[in-house]
């Protein structure tokens, strides 16, 4: 080989190699900085209000905001590669926990101590441990699902029902009233590709109708919600299968009654507070179940500045740093904070609405999906799957949910993810009846 | 070694390097990743494919609009391409309107097209403001399957005909005038030049043509996850599911391979189909 060639082979490599490098380095101009890297407040507006009002008083922080599943692809190449550009991660429960396993994430039981006194409920620090012993992420903030009313729908409501203590048979009644009177189909859920209905199949549904989320999964008392839930979804919008944040519609005027996440429809609350009330998603027989969401902020392990790390996870948990995120963020606090008066009225309907759902008499809890790790997306399938089969494409209840219910036991068995809230507590994998 | 015999090989190197590092390789990966699975190297992502309840939706889906768009498409060009050769005045204008779709991404394409066609869209509002429908109509949900493979339909062959049309003119500007004026002379009908001097010579294009939109249509994605979502599955559409949302990249890798051996079928398809002899070619 003369020379030449290989000068010029060797430039081939440094071209090809040099624009690898160059699309995988997030942070690196602001090397010096900590990487902040979270899953939660992405969107631009959001993470603008991060970096400009809650961030300030911390060490100097690189936010870097990444979706779920490239989120935890980027943590496994730093671990793989051993060469690490993110301190601190904040992301949902459910998105730390896979990190465990690959042993992304620090011990953080010196940081435990730090803000033992801000009064993070024990059971919260306690999900921060993800079932290692060890405290691998300290409560961020707190948010759940909540049901947005328009008070348009209001006259339509059935005779006898509370809008604040609704069942599932009233709200498919009430649906049908518009419906009749209105001509539209004015219930609305996030079935989209982007929607979190299987959210509510898991936290609101199942537990409300058998206080189970995987044990009684084809239970008769199963069995009987389906048929209840093909009741609502008489009323409920077609388009929901195209929902991805219920505000949307919301605000477009489709959709009068939605279930979702609070942040997903805080701009139409925001945007005309007047309009809506919030209220606690409807009880089943066993009661009113709810899903409480906690994000989590964690030290990757191999961290580039753990001190300031440290000292932002500090930063973030100070009771006036958590009213700033629940005032202008609408994700509510962990630690022991009063919520100011003044708050925004989009917000303050939210807060409300957060109250009612946990402290309905009937309320009940039902926690995200544990110790799933990278199941956790085929949990959610078997979910949607089942609700496609029996409501969308009309499929007989008891065949789907008998087979539906051998795709859930597998993916127990292969985690073997013991049961949580509200199933009882199980010996190994939760098992499925 | 003289600089003639290397040259050639060191102005590859680059494009090889390039293919090897970034082509090669991952397809390797993929069809090793697509073997293993919870249970070790064997066939359990494929079978979980197989298995999937949208697996058999997504195959009839995509043939179906494969099979739709893609005649269609080639009939389109073929008279637009013809109607290009009669015109004298102003013919590189219309060409080069006829080939903006061209240039737009076909999510943007999906989008611009959901932005006509959903519940609040420029279609219901001209419909409504005209006085032909009563309030605002859904076409692009579960319960609307028809409507929806129209507007996907619509929506492909606004987008993708242009490339079609591009190959096939170029093909048409290579066959010689004088077949064509002889047969004149010989009283041969405009239909009948049509099938029996212009579709045989325009073989080659066609072909290229045809393999190439078949196996982008096969790959067809965007256009549908922007006006379907998850209410008319694809091919692609599922593979993207499954990596992203339900995190199973073993399963996603098999649909790859899949998708990767019904592209290779039709191309060898159409390479057997419109084999053009030696003798034949220009």
């Amino acid at each position: 080989m003369t020379k030449s060639l290989r000068y010029a082979l060797l430039a081939a490599v440094a071209v090809t190699t040099a624009g690898i490098a160059t699309t995988g380095g997030i942070g690196r101009a602001n090397a010096q900085d900590l990487v902040f890297l979270s899953t939660q407040l992405r969107p631009i507006e959001e993470a603008q209000k991060v970096r400009e009002m809650v961030l300030k008083g911390a060490p100097k922080t690189t936010y870097v905001v990444d979706e779920p599943s490239p989120f935890t692809v980027r943590m496994k190449a730093e671990v793989e590669a051993n060469k690490h550009t993110v301190s601190v991660v904040g992301a949902l429960h459910g998105e730390l926990q896979p990190l465990v396993p690959m042993g992304a994430l620090d011990a953080i039981d010196d940081v435990a101590a730090k803000v033992a006194s801000r009064g993070i409920p024990a059971g919260l620090m306690e999900l921060g441990k993800l079932g290692s012993g060890k405290q691998l992420y300290i409560p961020w903030m707190q948010a759940t699902y909540v049901m947005v009313v328009k008070k348009d729908a209001l006259p339509f409501l059935p005779a006898g029902a509370d809008v604040n203590a609704l069942t599932y048979e009233q709200l498919a009644a009430w649906g049908k009233a518009i419906q009749e009177k209105t001509g539209q189909r004015r219930i609305g859920f996030p079935a989209g590709p982007k929607g979190l209905m299987a959210r509510f199949l898991q936290g609101n549904l199942y537990p409300s109708y058998t206080a189970s989320m995987v044990t009684e999964f084809r239970s008769a008392e199963a069995e009987k919600m389906w048929g209840d839930f093909k009741a609502v979804w008489a009323s409920v919008n077609p388009n929901s299968t195209n929902y991805d944040f219920m505000q949307e519609p919301l605000m477009a005027g489709e959709v009068w009654i939605a279930w979702d996440h609070v942040a997903r429809v805080k701009d139409a609350l925001t945007a005309a507070p007047g309009d809506y009330q919030v209220v606690a998603p409807p009880a089943g027989p066993k009661g009113r179940a709810y899903m409480p969401v906690v994000a989590g902020l964690g030290i990757a392990k191999g961290a580039p500045d753990r001190a300031n790390a440290v000292a932002l996870i500090e930063h973030l948990s100070k009771p006036e740093t958590q009213v700033l995120v629940a005032k202008e963020l609408g994700f509510f606090p962990v630690v022991n904070a009063t919520l100011p008066a003044d708050l925004p009225a989009g917000v303050k309907l939210l807060s409300e609405g957060v109250a009612k759902t946990q402290n309905a008499k009937d309320a009940m809890v039902a926690l995200l999906p544990i110790g799933l790790g990278d199941k956790g997306g085929e949990f959610n399938k078997v979910y949607f799957d089942t609700f496609q089969r029996i409501v969308l494409r009309n499929e007989p209840i008891k065949a789907t949910l008998d087979a539906q219910a051998g795709a859930m036991r597998d993916i127990m068995t292969a985690t073997k993810a013991p049961c949580w809230a509200p199933d009882k507590a199980s010996d190994g994998a939760c098992p499925v009846k | 070694m003289t600089q003639s015999r290397w040259l050639p090989y060191a102005l590859l190197a680059p494009a090889m390097v390039f293919l090897g590092v970034l082509f090669f390789v991952p397809l390797v990966q993929t069809i090793v990743l697509s073997f293993q699975g919870d249970a070790g190297f064997g066939l359990g992502n494929y079978g979980k494919m197989v298995g999937d309840l949208n697996f058999g939706l997504s195959i009839r889906n995509t043939f179906l609009l494969v099979l739709t768009v893609i005649p269609l498409q080639v009939a389109l060009a073929l008279a637009m391409g013809l109607m290009l050769q009669k015109m004298t005045f102003g013919r590189d204008v219309v060409l080069w309107v006829w080939t903006i779709p061209l240039g737009v991404s076909d999510l943007a394409a999906g989008l611009v097209w959901l932005a006509l066609l959903q519940n609040t869209g420029y279609v219901n509002s001209a419909l409504f403001a005209m006085g032909l429908i009563p309030g605002p109509t859904a076409w692009l949900n579960s319960e609307t399957p028809v409507t929806l493979f129209v507007a996907v339909v619509l929506a492909e062959v606004w987008r993708a005909t242009a490339i079609v049309l591009v190959i096939l003119v170029g093909g048409l500007q290579l066959i010689p005038k004088e077949f064509a004026e002889a047969a004149e002379i010989f009283g041969a009908r405009p239909w009948t030049r049509f099938v029996k001097i212009t579709l045989p010579l325009l073989k080659p294009s066609l072909q290229s043509a045809l393999i190439l939109r078949t196996v982008l249509a096969f790959e067809v994605f965007a256009v549908v996850y922007a006006l379907g979502g998850r209410n008319f599955p694809v091919l692609v559409g599922e593979a993207y599911a499954w990596q992203r949302d339900n995190q199973n990249y073993g399963v996603a890798a098999a649909y790859a391979v899949l998708i990767m051996i019904i592209s290779l079928a039709a191309t060898v398809f159409w390479l057997r189909v419109l084999r053009v002899k030696p003798e034949v070619q220009g």
